[in-house]
């Protein structure tokens, strides 16, 4: 289980009806919570060097020049390469910049692939009910018996080495996890005085569905989906490291940057060091937001 | 009691037949079906028949799948491509490595999470809380691959005061009896093996431990937090009883509750981040043996693997519940 | 051997690096009495731990070809003749000589008198009959040429060859004589001067006859590729002739020998040989560094400045080996020979073995290292030259030449320590003078040496380590018939090399190779470029291990010790 995960089950965001007082009142308390803001700030960077890449990168990641390495010898740091040179004499710094577009692509593809299916799965879950819901719930149940990472594993190594086979399975094991937290969250409010109000005057229950409780139920999705981010980066560096990834070796993604330098560990650990903190950082800007976002929108902590 | 284990049970059943069907159709998912992804780039029109025939594909689906089952709860796995050794005896072989190295990590995590939430809690918004909470949502965002090798070059490489690799020194010749080497330097009494063994394991399972450990401190923190609040701890309070008194009748117990599921969910990290700390600490665990099997698209090997671990994290989550109701009677209604 | 070499091979790769596989002998040393080694004599007794990339995937010879398994069994097991320690001169073993028929068919071997297996039952001609004769009769899935792969390539095909396994109908071997008790005449179905060499590999190890029926040694099912070992001869109760025995083998952990103490030449100095498998290359150098082994096959080249200036022994293996692109010439436009020489010119060789290689590494100008006969200096060459790259890719007429190059993952060669960092240099090299690039890679084993054998890949990283001193295990295994890697047809080639391998006039064959060599690097069927000099890694009190040209197939323990 991840943060997420351990969030999902964390998450107890009750439904109100206010939806524009909440949002409203839960920025205010984000812009008062200092780790909102270095979490915000981190996302940010994150965000701005994934889009700028090709402007911010001082050299092309893929540009070699083996000529200024030797055996058990890569240049570290100088004024010409700030994060030095890479085993493949690469400049390190500009691998980066790029790797951030990889990571911010893998996550947002593979989440919004997740979190849709999940989204759906859990709205058809909980407005339906009945018999559709307990097959579905079932098979979320199953999905997730089978640990995180090693469900993405099986995932990627079926499908291949690529980078649509890790997007794709970090999709496949976000879906239960948003499935089964839009269900709950609609099922707290199909008994809330508005719903039950809504039926007694005939609206359909779909209806409710999509109008009032879907909305409602955004918040969680939203907390939610902010720490999905971070796991998917994460997991994404750890399928890299098991090898599983885009099949261009020279590819500049920060799991494989780290998985790479395995062998160069003793000689040039800062290889190891430049991406594992790449990692960290972007992965700690989306937790300490994902957090404090729903320390924002929790009714409970409101008192 | 025995209606809820009855139940709990009962309730595993669809679980585990699902969790069969999934890994079933995994493989006959795969591209070409599996004689093509066991021949891979081998695979000619006879070849594929031979190994359809061998592995029984070319029968009904239906039968593929009710002997796959009777296979499966035999735990019979098959046998791995690449070694062409038997799938469950490696994983029985392996199995013990892995679980003593969550176990270890487990200990850290739950030993250290639980007081520091606590504490946490008990000085809520004091600098100890702020400095204990940020230090966890930084441990949750370090990959645990990224944090072995930095413990691995910190400690084993550079100061040199723990083993990098392995789970005994190389020329350490003892008995296992059990495949866990801790329990088995114990029951030999070998003392030179358990101090070994317990080197061997500290890095890799402070690596392991180190994200279990955030989450259990936070949810620690949040469920005391939540107890604190309530009437009966306010009412014990009002009643005069001392602090210590309250915190071990009421907060500590009624805090435990989700704290224990969470621990229980946390076998799952374990299991998973274990494929990845075994790599970087060559411990002889399921981890190599799963990492063997996606480089040389092992499927039998992943077949079993997975099947194997996700059987282990739903009994594991089962005793946990059953753990839960016993401490919690009001489950068992539910 | 090595590239072509079998899943099974391959299967160990994945676990991590390999060795060089390669054939050639067993036991050395006491071969002929005398001792050939310049090794120190050390103080007897002793345990040595030696890391090795994995565990053997078995310990009988014939049915494998991995470096993993044969280096166990040269400890364990000897062949009838053997390599000269550090060199691949024919030298006694267990035949003390021989001599052939002068029709070449009949050769005759004097066996080593009053020697006993490990299990006490004698050494004769009846033993090396009964062993020859069950090579020969192999049926089923023993005769698949991933088992059975050292037989098929020296002998053949078998008995009663079955046309379901991919092996040579004819058998070179026709019968085995024991004429009295120590000497044993083998008769051949046709001259050849290949055989003798080819005794020298571990696969043709003597194997107690009483322990192979024992222990089942036969009870093989499965198939070729997923092979089923019934039997425990291989996996606990190898039984050989040699200075080791085999005191416990623990999967995945470590396999223990003890020294033979009955053995009939010159005893093993060590108490005891463990190997123990650490598949992680970085692993097994720190294992090293932390003293929990002594010693480690497969050191890194990144790794070997720092360890000798740690103090650490450092020992090379005389260069036997090349490293190469390899071309499909069925898929264009690699058919194309400005195509072709494009990519030689585009290839920064020289820039690539500086960075990546230990320094006595060369640039490979043709397909066989310098030190074997036949070897010619004057082959076309093409040094780095992007400008005239360009130009030809603009005179082939052919637009943006797209090619798919194939890279391995999850292996390590001599030739080859990181496929990926020389696949990813390559390509910087090819996309800067305008070819497009697109990244294929399989895992070692047991897609990638299949794709590139059934001739799916179109560009390719691949090598190969001889097995034994005769330019035919090279070129001639390259280039003497049509094969579905290189794509080619190309009748003066193949029939240059194949006069050159029957010819039996010596000066003559190195004429005919040099000759052999211009045609191909004229024709540039691929690009070789590098020969290594592979390592090993040793703490300052190990001594007396001799390394070989063929790698862990004729590097004894026997002779060394521990201080």
């Amino acid at each position: 289980m991840s943060l997420a995960e351990a969030e999902a089950f964390e998450i107890s965001i009750e439904a109100t009806d206010d939806t524009g007082g909440r949002w409203s009142e839960a920025w205010q308390r984000l812009r008062r919570n200092p780790s909102a803001v270095v979490g915000a700030g981190l996302v940010l960077v994150f965000v701005l060097v994934a889009v700028f890449a090709s402007t911010l990168a001082p050299d092309s990641p893929n540009a070699a020049d083996l000529s200024h390495l030797r055996p058990g010898y890569i240049p570290g740091p100088s004024a010409h390469h700030l994060l030095g040179l890479d085993q493949q004499g690469r400049d390190e710094l500009s691998r980066i910049l790029y790797g951030a577009r990889y990571s911010l692509l893998i996550g947002v593809v593979s989440l919004s692939i997740g979190a849709s299916a999940g989204v759906l799965i859990g709205a058809v879950a909980g407005a339906v009910g009945g018999w559709v819901d307990n097959v579905l719930m079932r098979l979320m149940d199953i999905m997730l018996s089978i640990p995180g990472l090693l469900f993405a594993i099986g995932v990627a190594a079926l499908l291949g080495r690529n980078l649509q086979s890790v997007m794709i399975a970090i999709a496949v094991v976000n879906v239960p996890i948003f499935a089964r937290l839009l269900r709950s969250s609609m099922l707290g409010q199909r008994d809330s005085d508005y719903a039950l109000a809504a039926r007694s005057v005939g609206v359909k229950r779909w209806r409710i569905a999509v109008q009032h409780l879907l909305p409602n139920a955004l918040a969680p999705v939203i907390v939610q989906g902010t720490l999905a981010l971070a796991t998917a980066i994460i997991d994404a560096a750890g399928l890299a490291f098991l090898g599983l990834g885009s099949a261009d070796p020279g590819t500049p993604e920060w799991g494989r940057m780290l998985a790479e330098t395995q062998s160069f560990l003793q000689s040039s650990v800062q290889l190891a060091l430049f991406p594992g903190l790449a990692i960290v950082l972007s992965v700690l800007g989306f937790n300490l937001f994902g957090d404090a976002l729903r320390e924002a929108l929790d009714p409970k902590l409101r008192r | 009691m025995l209606k809820f284990i009855v139940r709990r049970l009962v309730q595993l059943i669809p679980i585990l037949i699902g969790l069969s069907i999934l890994v079933f159709v995994w493989i006959r998912a795969l591209p070409g079906g599996p004689a093509d992804a066991l021949l891979g780039e081998r695979a000619t029109p006879a070849k594929v028949a031979q190994v359809r025939h061998l592995y029984g594909l070319d029968r009904p689906l239906y039968r593929q799948y009710i002997s796959y089952l009777d296979r499966t709860v035999h735990l019979d796995f098959g046998q791995s491509i690449s070694t062409q050794r038997s799938v469950s005896n490696e994983i029985r072989r392996r199995f013990p490595a892995t679980i003593e190295l969550s176990l270890a990590a487990m200990v850290f995590a739950v030993g250290i999470g639980i007081p520091l939430g606590v504490l946490a809690a008990k000085r809520y918004l004091a600098w100890f809380d702020h400095v204990s909470m940020a230090g966890s949502l930084l441990g949750i965002s370090v990959p645990v691959f990224f944090l072995a090798f930095l413990l691995k070059y910190i400690f084993a490489v550079k100061l040199h005061w723990l083993p990098s690799i392995g789970r005994l020194d190389a020329t350490r010749v003892t008995s296992h009896p059990t495949g866990f080497y801790v329990l088995d330097a114990i029951v030999t009494g070998d003392g030179g093996a358990f101090v070994d063994a317990v080197r061997h394991l500290i890095l890799p399972a402070v690596a392991l431990g180190t994200i279990p450990l955030a989450i259990v401190a936070r949810i620690t923190r949040a469920s005391v937090l939540e107890v604190l609040n309530e009437d009966y701890v306010r009412s014990a309070r009002a009643k005069g009883m001392t602090s210590r008194t309250v915190d071990r009748r009421h907060v500590l117990r009624n805090a435990m509750l989700p704290v224990t599921t969470i621990v229980g969910l946390q076998s799952g990290l374990l299991l998973s981040g274990a494929v990845l700390t075994e790599i970087v600490f060559s411990w002889g665990g399921m981890g190599s043996f799963l990492e063997q099997a996606v480089f040389a698209r092992d499927f039998p090997v992943l077949q079993g693997g997975i099947l194997f671990l996700a059987i282990v994290f739903v009994v594991v989550n089962l005793l946990v519940d059953l753990t839960y109701g016993f401490l919690d009677p009001r489950i068992r209604v539910t | 051997m090595t590239k072509t070499v079998p899943r099974l091979v391959a299967a160990l790769a994945v676990l991590g690096l390999i060795s060089a596989a390669c054939g050639s002998s067993s036991k050395k040393t006491a071969a002929n009495g005398t001792s050939t080694t310049a090794a120190p004599a050390g103080k007897a007794g002793g345990t040595l731990v030696f890391g090795t990339s994995s565990d053997p995937i078995s310990m009988d010879g014939i049915l494998i070809s991995d470096g993993e398994s044969i280096r166990v069994i040269t400890q364990i097991f000897e062949t009838l003749v053997t390599t000269k320690p550090g060199g691949t001169d024919i030298v006694p073993s267990l035949a003390k000589s021989w001599q052939s028929s002068p029709d070449g068919l009949a050769w005759t071997f004097n066996l080593q008198q009053s020697v006993n297996f490990q299990d006490g039952t004698p050494f004769n001609a009846a033993a090396v009959c009964f062993n020859f004769n069950r090579w020969f009769n192999f049926k089923g899935v023993l005769q698949s040429s991933s088992l059975s792969y050292y037989w098929s390539t020296v002998f053949g095909g078998f008995a009663h060859t079955e046309n379901t396994n991919d092996v040579p109908a004819d058998s070179l071997y026709k019968s085995c004589d024991a004429k009295d008790t120590n000497t044993a005449v083998i008769n051949l179905t046709k001259p050849s001067s290949a055989f003798l060499a080819g005794l020298a590999n571990p696969a043709f190890a003597m194997s107690s006859p009483d322990a192979l029926t024992k222990y089942h040694a036969d009870d093989v099912t499965g198939t070729g590729d997923a092979p089923k070992f019934n039997g425990t001869f291989g996996s606990q109760h190898p039984i050989g002739t040699g200075p080791f025995m085999l005191d416990t083998f623990t999967p995945n952990n470590q396999l223990v020998m003890k020294r033979y103490d009955g053995y009939w030449g010159k005893k093993a100095i060590l108490d005891r040989l463990i190997f123990k498998p650490i598949a992680d290359g970085p692993a097994r150098r720190q294992a090293l560094e932390s003293g929990e082994i002594q010693g480690y096959d497969l050191v890194n080249p990144a790794d070997v400045s720092a360890l000798s200036g740690a103090g650490f022994q450092i020992l090379n293996r005389p260069a036997f080996n090349v490293g190469y692109v390899g071309f499909n010439q069925a898929k264009p436009p690699l058919d194309n020979p400005k195509i072709r020489q494009a990519i030689a010119y585009a290839l920064n060789r020289s820039a690539l073995v500086k960075a990546k290689y230990p320094a006595n590494a060369v640039v490979a100008k043709e397909f066989m290292p310098p030190s074997l006969f036949g070897y010619s200096s004057d082959v076309t060459q093409y040094n780095y030259d992007p400008a005239k790259a360009k130009q030809l890719i603009a005179d082939s007429g052919v637009a943006n030449p797209t090619i798919e190059f194939w890279y391995p993952t999850n292996v390590s060669r001599p030739y080859m320590p990181d496929p990926s960092s020389n696949f990813q240099a390559f390509k910087a090299d090819l996309e800067a003078v305008g070819f497009k690039i697109v990244p294929k890679s399989a895992p070692w084993s047991p897609d990638y040496v299949h794709s590139v054998d059934a001739g799916s890949a179109q560009m390719y990283l691949l090598g190969w380590t001889g097995d034994y001193g005769d330019p035919d295990d090279f070129v001639g295994v390259f280039f003497r018939t049509k094969q579905k890697a290189w794509g080619f047809d190309n009748a003066a080639i193949f029939s240059a090399l194949d006069a050159a391998r029957t010819e039996t006039d010596q000066q003559k064959r190195i004429a005919d190779y040099q000759a052999a060599n211009k045609l191909i690097m004229d024709f540039l069927p691929g690009v070789p470029y590098v020969h290594t000099q592979p390592n090993l890694a040793l703490t300052k009190k190990v001594q007396g291990l001799v390394p070989s040209p063929v790698g862990p197939a004729n590097e004894g323990f026997s002779t060394v010790s521990v201080g």
